[in-house]
């Protein structure tokens, strides 16, 4: 989850966040880090650069990008194997 | 327009890497280093608390940047939010981050970089920073055109729309930039000129001249 951390931070630009700043299951949006929608989207095209995932049901958002454990277990459950 | 019962109570000018408050070199960073790196060390040196800085595309980061530094030495708590106007121009509009966009677009396009795709976007992340609700607008001219500025927002604040109207010139192009925001204001405060085409477009050429 620590390199997951690193492209959220990356991805969002999130330059005074250190990835050991977030919790695990803190909430990503609202009272946790405070992401936005625009956040939101560009989590989407995370899982698409670095992991080839769509998210088909976008009604699925909130419960994938609740926290970085349920990112990371998303992207457990989806990623093609290689070969 | 005549723009005599209207005064420039505050400026800042920002190009070269200098930044000018009220005429006076307040900060310069030396050595050169790229636009982006500037603007964060502007950043660091002025604000500093408010991560979504990060998020800006270069024009919206030095216009922020620009009205921190001008309403450090200009306080608007005297004005009602909604009669706060924003009047900015540029010569470049949001190219610079058009043409970044339309390089994602190969790719992915990149949510973050469209919503920069609009010059007027930077007088939006003004107003949220600082609670502004009044009129605004963006106009895009070859060069500066002090005329043009000033008789706009002489219209706001002698049409009683405004008591206060940030207005001036906020330019990015690749790493090219300038900036110079005015405080117009119908009150006079101490140090205050009286506002003109002229007076603004001289503090423009000449940031050393003090207001």
């Amino acid at each position: 989850m620590a390199d997951l951390k690193t492209q959220i931070i990356e991805q969002l630009n999130l330059q005074e966040v250190k990835p050991e700043d977030i919790g695990n299951d803190q909430p990503l949006f609202k009272e946790g880090l405070g992401l936005d929608s625009i956040d939101a989207l560009e989590l989407i095209v995370l899982l698409q650069q670095h992991y080839g995932i769509r998210i088909a049901n976008p009604e699925q958002g909130p419960e994938i990008f609740y926290s970085v454990r349920s990112m990371a277990e998303y992207i457990t459950a989806n990623q093609k194997q290689p070969g | 327009m005549n723009n005599s019962n209207a005064y420039i109570t505050a400026s800042c000018v920002i190009r070269d890497q200098q930044v000018y408050r009220n005429g006076s070199l307040l900060w310069q960073h030396t050595p050169a280093v790229e636009l982006q790196d500037f603007l964060r060390r502007g950043y660091d040196r002025f604000s500093g608390q408010y991560p979504k800085f990060h998020k800006m595309d270069p024009l919206s980061k030095l216009g922020w940047l620009a009205a921190e530094v001008l309403l450090n030495a200009a306080p608007v708590e005297d004005h009602l939010p909604e009669q706060v106007a924003v009047v900015l121009s540029n010569r470049s509009a949001s190219l610079d981050t058009d043409l970044r966009y339309y390089n994602t677009v190969k790719d992915i396009p990149s949510p973050a970089l469209f919503v920069y795709t609009l010059p007027n976007i930077v007088i939006g992340e003004i107003c949220i920073r600082h609670g502004f609700k009044g009129e605004h607008i963006f106009f895009t001219t070859g060069s500066f055109d002090a005329q043009l500025v000033s008789s706009y927002a002489g219209l706001l604040l002698s049409g009683g729309l405004a008591t206060a109207c940030i207005c001036g010139w906020v330019e990015v192009m690749d790493q090219q930039y300038e900036a110079a925001l005015f405080m117009i204001e119908r009150q006079q405060r101490e140090g205050s000129a009286l506002f003109t085409a002229d007076a603004i477009m001289d503090i423009y050429r000449q940031p050393a001249v003090k207001i």
